[in-house]
């Protein structure tokens, strides 16, 4: 299984925000 | 961090998964507080934190540490019937790793916190006098004790 990763963190705050899912920031020097 | 099943399935069902590089997107490493990488924080949709993990781990130390925040994000946004049920699955599936018996004394917490039933307390206290004795949580316990 892929992660679906966005690099959007507003618009990913934003689609969180009725869910109330929690967001996992990954800060990472990794290629990406 | 990444390459277990086990750890995918659990950021993909659990959590909204954003990826930032430090270098693409040091604004957002300064918004967030950031200052080294690997850096991995758990937000609400305000960008409140709740629980950060900083630098390397092995997946399974990483699995369980990424459960504790969830279960700590869960706690401080009262729902204290699920956030010990994840803590209590903590100690179940890493009764050895080092978050085991923090999440131990947070499970009674949650327990009294959406219950009010003091006892709570007292049996995780006894539950620390056979169970990581030697931990800071169970010197923590030990004014609940009867």
């Amino acid at each position: 299984m892929e992660i679906p990763w966005t690099d959007d963190v507003d618009a990913a705050m934003t689609r969180v925000r009725e869910s109330k899912k929690p967001l996992l920031l990954d800060f990472t020097a990794a290629p990406m | 961090m990444y390459p277990e099943a086990r750890v995918t399935s659990f950021v993909s069902e659990q959590f909204e998964p954003v990826r930032l590089h430090v270098k693409k997107h040091s604004e957002a490493m300064g918004r967030f507080g950031a200052d080294w990488t690997p850096t991995v924080m758990i937000v609400d949709s305000d960008g409140k934190e709740y629980y950060r993990i900083e630098g390397y781990l092995p997946a399974d130390d990483f699995l369980a540490k990424l459960k504790l925040g969830l279960a700590h994000y869960l706690f401080k946004s009262g729902n204290f019937a699920e956030s010990e049920k994840r803590f209590r699955e903590i100690v179940d599936e890493f009764p050895n790793n080092e978050v085991a018996p923090e999440a131990l004394y947070w499970a009674g917490v949650s327990n009294y916190k959406g219950t009010g039933n003091g006892g709570a307390l007292g049996e995780t206290a006894k539950a620390f006098q056979s169970r990581y004795t030697d931990s800071p949580w169970a010197k923590r316990s030990t004014v609940w004790a009867a």
